[in-house]
């Protein structure tokens, strides 16, 4: 599907934009090598990083979906926990920027013999690679290993720390539902439902939304919510129903089960009762509100198969955006020695 | 303005000092006018009786060439879905050399090239690279019929094999080396021109 910005209000902007960006050109003065949280980022980056994401955005509509700008590259993709979509997505940009991927599976590699993660990608780097791409479950490890390593090395989930790209491209997904061409997010009131506390989407989501402007309000159950989110500059709920009526976009959290140590709420159907995103709760929400999900879906927990599936949601549009967004990210980063 | 950016044709304050304007809004009309009736005359040798809206479409390089492309396929009667625009900054083969990023765009070809006689069109003709990796982008999206190469201005200076069908004014004797040549189209810029600069050191 070809990604367009609609709304009427983008039309107008988008022509101004671009008159005086043509006039203003033509460069920006992109300095991370690496990509580990949205905190290290501007929100000028942030909009840059996003306006080149739009630039790549309709590569993928072409018959060839390929461009040379990473020829001669070669992409790591290091995951240590499972994936679907973002291993896939980083593997389809770096392919479409015609860059070379490798893939490592943890089981069945030196990793499963208990190399540690700085010698596994020392060794992967000596084998001439140009960007690795880490998901582990320790918050810090791509720190680490952007210290460890002279490539780059972009953070695609770490613990529960930050997860960057899926922050950049729900930012990139708001911005393009609601017709924000320059990527400015203010005025818009965003809530992120569910379990925060051991969301890394959360964390980079709170990040992205609140650099572009938004507000944002962080719904969950007291023990998925500790107060100290306060200190990033939201607002922190516990009564879905009440803060329904008064946002623009639910972006709904996967009930993370493999993370969560003790009983966290007492029961699925009663966290389902007052927080999952039902066909009748949405009905008290705004008309024209966006749903979003991270994927991969808990349908029946967080979020109805109605819902999810229904006009509001952009779940698939998520999905889409995160292959230019990576594409951006890619691009920029390795363009920084 | 989104972000902090500098300017590669005129440096950061605009318009500079040492310039001068080689050719005013009338003259770039009549220029491009004169152009659009060459390469009306050229497509109609290719195409014979076939109307050009079903075998012809302009694709130009942004951010000028696009301009100067969307001008020429309304003087040629071309419709809309007839005209593209390139961005051709993942082609370019100086992708490499540090320094700013250049803000990638969207290209923009919303026809199917097979087949057509497409003319690809940009401002100031040089070393030929642009247009090198236009096509290069070009050729990505099908196999167009043939390709045409309508320029504004010749400059001179060519490091390839690449040689325009149609030129509105040759400038390559007009200017030294450490000259510059720019164009500015209306509503990209303020006014339609073709400045000679001085570019001491730059």
């Amino acid at each position: 599907m070809r990604v367009t910005f609609t709304s009427r209000r983008q039309s107008a902007h988008k022509a101004e934009g671009s008159i005086e960006l043509a006039k203003t050109k033509r460069g920006f003065d992109w300095k991370h090598k690496h990509l580990l949280t949205i905190a290290q980022l501007s929100s000028e980056e942030i909009r840059f990083l996003l306006q080149t994401a739009h630039g790549f955005s309709d590569v993928s509509t072409r018959s060839i979906k390929k461009v040379p700008a990473l020829r001669g590259k070669v992409v790591a993709n290091l995951f240590f926990e499972d994936s679907t979509r973002t291993r896939m997505s980083f593997h389809l940009a770096a392919s479409r920027l015609s860059a070379d991927v490798v893939e490592l599976v943890a089981k069945g590699s030196s990793v499963a013999k208990g190399e540690s993660l700085r010698d596994t990608a020392r060794n992967i780097e000596a084998m001439g690679v140009d960007v690795i791409v880490v998901r582990h479950d320790q918050s810090g490890a791509a720190a680490l290993l952007a210290d460890s390593v002279n490539c780059s090395v972009i953070n695609a989930g770490d613990g529960q720390h930050a997860h960057p790209t899926q922050g950049l491209l729900d930012a990139y997904t708001v911005a393009q539902r609601l017709g924000r061409d320059d990527f400015d997010l203010s005025g818009i009131t965003v809530a992120i439902v569910g379990d925060i506390q051991h969301s890394r989407v959360a964390r980079s989501n709170i990040h992205a939304m609140t650099k572009l402007g938004a507000n944002v309000i962080l719904v969950g159950p007291p023990t998925l919510l500790p107060s100290g989110f306060s200190q990033l500059g939201c607002e922190l709920a516990h009564d879905f129903d009440e803060v329904l009526p008064r946002v623009d976009v639910i972006n709904m959290l996967r009930v993370q089960f493999e993370r969560i140590q003790s009983q966290a709420f007492p029961s699925v159907r009663e966290y389902a009762a007052l927080y999952g995103l039902t066909t009748q709760r949405l009905a008290q929400a705004k008309p024209n509100v966006t749903v979003m999900h991270p994927g991969p879906l808990n349908r029946g927990i967080e979020i109805e198969s109605a819902v999810a599936d229904g006009p509001q949601s952009t779940v698939l549009a998520q999905v889409t955006n995160g292959l230019a967004v990576r594409m951006g990210v890619l691009y920029l980063i390795t363009r920084v020695k | 303005m989104i972000f902090t950016v500098t300017d590669a044709r005129f440096g950061e304050r605009g318009y500079d000092t040492h310039m001068q304007t080689f050719a005013d809004a009338n003259a770039v009309a009549r220029l491009i006018d004169d152009l659009g009736v060459r390469i009306r005359g050229d497509l109609t040798g290719a195409v014979g009786d076939a109307p050009l809206a079903d075998t012809c479409a302009m694709v130009g390089i942004q951010s000028r060439g696009d301009v100067m492309a969307q001008r020429l396929a309304a003087q040629l009667e071309l419709p809309n879905d007839r005209v593209g625009s390139l961005d051709i900054t993942l082609y370019r083969d100086d992708l490499s050399e540090v320094g700013p990023q250049p803000i990638v765009r969207t290209t923009e070809i919303p026809f199917a090239i097979d087949g057509l006689n497409i003319v690809l069109v940009d401002d100031v003709l040089m070393s030929g690279r642009s247009v090198r990796a236009a096509m290069q982008s070009l050729m990505d999206f099908g196999r167009p019929r043939r390709l045409w190469l309508a320029v504004l201005v010749d400059r001179g200076g060519r490091e390839l094999p690449i040689h325009p069908d149609q030129v509105a004014v040759d400038m390559s004797n007009a200017t030294t080396n450490n000259q510059q040549v720019a164009v500015t189209l209306t509503p990209t810029d303020e006014r339609d021109a073709i400045i000679i600069q001085d570019c001491d050191g730059a």
